[in-house]
């Protein structure tokens, strides 16, 4: 892992929404191919912090750089190699699977050939060769995660941001879908995840866990509960939660 | 360009998936315009009217059947007392009485002053006004034929009136560049303020939003299949109200074309300003329907004559687009006037254009922050 470059680096992230500091000088490093998972009770900062890696944001200050660009001068070249699946799945109801994989295909520009050889392999891997026809909303939630994830890395990013990809869903379709997050690590996409269930923690390479807009841990899960002497992430985090304000 | 399009296609998925999305984009319009057209219509004609006759002579017969062969006015019933007019109203049958006094004609040829007393059902204030002065109108023009046999009066004076641009008064003349003005409006800045709001509310925005489409991109691409439709909702309002309604277009058609899609553009702007306020499609079409339906209706000078509102309002009504939109609509379709007679109607639509795009655009940044 020591070897491996950089490719996020933040230093020193502040970002204020009038006099409420949503993010307080977080510093961190991301590596190539690593799944980072970014952890935090609701209202720690994770989506403030996220949507500024995504450029949706714009940071009060400190240095970004996300995929080798910088935050505030490149950002049009962080969007097209980056990928971000949020918390809604945002795929079109009433748009088919096939037209939906075409649509956000479009918008990043691939070309007609590519986006039709690459859905076909998308469609017979996923086993939805038969209803490539039928609208999301027909759709089982478990399979729009996994068809929202796919989409947002059709266009084979660097990193791929998920803001709370597993959100109302069972948890063996979670297990499924973190299956779906390895295979694409191990493909070389850096995953950042952001989740509040601790028991995600334990398939990331590294966490980092935000308390009142801090960073206030980040190692490996292991470290991280040998520091903390508890058997699970969730003790790690129930030790840190218990020091913020907010509670 | 083919990103653009692929977004394009994808909002024409939405349109034409949608049954409500349809029918308020094709059957609104159309069922507008039929209403408006036929049933709103302060015209007169087939007023009921009953007579109360105390001298039943040859000039009241004239008279009488003056009034009734107008075409105005349908004779209901002959009353033959007093205390009957009132019953009559309450049952909503008629809406005029028409009195005599007794010894009418010989008290006319006499003195050369007889009464005639007009009672109306006023609880139409419009239409008992309006078929007064219509029933005035028909006995003064008696009155007139009268003094021609009789060469004994020194002078008169012949007032002649003609109604230029609508000899006809029909009411399809102020109606259909009213509804037209109304339903581009409600099209699309309803629609396009819902449309945007909707992706906020699926999340389907923030991804636009990471991805490397320029905000201005989505916006066009959101928008543009709404000019389309609001484009071809207008023509369809002309061809009815040409072939239905028979209103003319006196002026030139491209001008006419030309300034439907300002007006349009103008509306989508007001869309998107609309889209960048709203956190959600409920208040979308709240403000849509609050803020631009009921003033575009009331204030517009579409019903009811602007000069007759009160200051505040008239001032109020000269912020309301669609108000110079009507003014140049009539001008090109009535009246045949070209961009000399309106460019300054022309110009106040282009500035509100410019507002709201800027608006939108401010805040579509800050919306980002």
């Amino acid at each position: 892992m020591e070897s491996k470059e950089n490719i996020i680096v933040v230093k020193d992230l502040v970002k204020k929404f009038g006099n409420f500091v949503a993010n307080d000088h977080l510093s961190f490093e991301v590596k190539r191919g690593e799944i980072f998972g970014f952890l935090g009770a609701n209202g720690a900062g994770k989506t403030t912090a996220i949507r500024i890696l995504c450029g949706l944001s714009f940071p009060t200050s400190g240095e970004i750089s996300v995929a080798g660009y910088d935050a505030y001068k490149e950002r049009e070249a962080i969007k097209r190699n980056i990928g971000y699946m949020s918390q809604k799945f945002s795929l079109y109801d009433d748009l088919t699977i096939s037209e939906n994989i075409k649509f956000y295909a479009g918008i990043y520009g691939l070309a007609p050939k590519i986006i039709k050889s690459r859905t076909a392999e998308l469609l017979s891997r996923m086993g939805l060769e038969d209803i490539h026809n039928r609208l999301i909303r027909d759709v089982p939630l478990g399979w729009k995660q996994k068809l929202a994830f796919s989409v947002a890395i059709f266009h084979n990013p660097s990193i791929v941001f998920l803001d709370e990809p597993t959100g109302g869903v069972d948890p063996i379709t979670r297990r499924q879908f973190w299956e779906l997050i390895n295979e694409a690590a191990a493909a070389g996409i850096t995953v950042f995840v952001t989740t509040h269930y601790m028991d995600e923690a334990e398939y990331c390479d590294r966490v980092s866990i935000m308390v009142d807009g801090k960073i206030a841990a980040l190692d490996t899960p292991e470290q991280l509960k040998k520091i903390y002497k508890t058997k699970e992430m969730n003790g790690v985090f129930l030790t840190l939660a218990r020091g913020a304000k907010n509670n | 360009m083919k990103r653009y399009w692929g977004f394009v296609i994808k909002e024409f998925y939405h349109i034409f998936r949608d049954f409500r999305t349809l029918l308020i984009l094709f059957g609104i319009p159309v069922a507008q315009v039929l209403i408006f057209g036929f049933v709103v219509s302060n015209e007169i004609r087939n007023i009921k009217i009953s007579i109360l006759d105390y001298s039943h002579d040859e000039v009241t017969e004239k008279i009488t059947n003056k009034i009734i062969s107008s075409g105005y006015f349908e004779l209901y019933s002959h009353l033959t007392d007093y205390s009957q007019i009132e019953p009559a109203f309450r049952t909503g049958n008629v809406k005029e009485v028409i009195i005599f006094e007794p010894g009418f004609s010989s008290k006319l040829g006499k003195t050369g002053d007889a009464a005639l007393r007009i009672v109306s059902d006023a609880s139409d204030a419009n239409t008992g006004r309006l078929i007064t002065s219509y029933t005035q109108g028909i006995v003064m023009n008696y009155l007139q034929e009268l003094m021609g046999q009789n060469t004994s009066v020194p002078f008169t004076i012949d007032t002649r009136t003609r109604m230029y641009f609508n000899q006809g008064m029909k009411g399809v003349y102020m109606f259909v560049p009213g509804t037209m003005a109304m339903i581009l409006m409600l099209i699309s800045a309803l629609m396009t303020s819902i449309s945007i709001t909707r992706e906020k509310e699926m999340g389907t925005m923030e991804v636009l939003l990471v991805s490397p489409l320029r905000p201005i991109q989505i916006i066009l691409g959101k928008v543009s299949p709404y000019i389309v439709m609001a484009f071809i909702n207008a023509i369809m309002i002309l061809i009815l109200g040409n072939f239905v309604f028979k209103l003319p277009i006196n002026g030139s058609l491209v001008l006419l074309l030309l300034e439907t899609i300002l007006y349009i553009t103008l509306a989508l702007s007001l869309g998107i300003f609309i889209s960048t306020v709203a956190k959600n499609q409920q208040m979308a079409m709240f403000i849509s329907m609050l803020v631009l339906m009921l003033p575009t209706i009331l204030l517009s000078g579409f019903i009811f004559p602007i000069e007759n509102m009160p200051e505040i309002l008239q001032w109020l009504s000269a912020i309301m687009p669609p108000r110079w939109f009507i003014i140049i609509l009539k001008n090109i379709m009535i009246k045949g006037t070209g961009i000399l007679f309106i460019w300054k109607e022309t110009l106040i639509l282009m500035g509100m254009t410019s507002i709201f795009i800027g608006l939108s655009v401010k805040r579509f940044k800050i919306r980002l922050e």
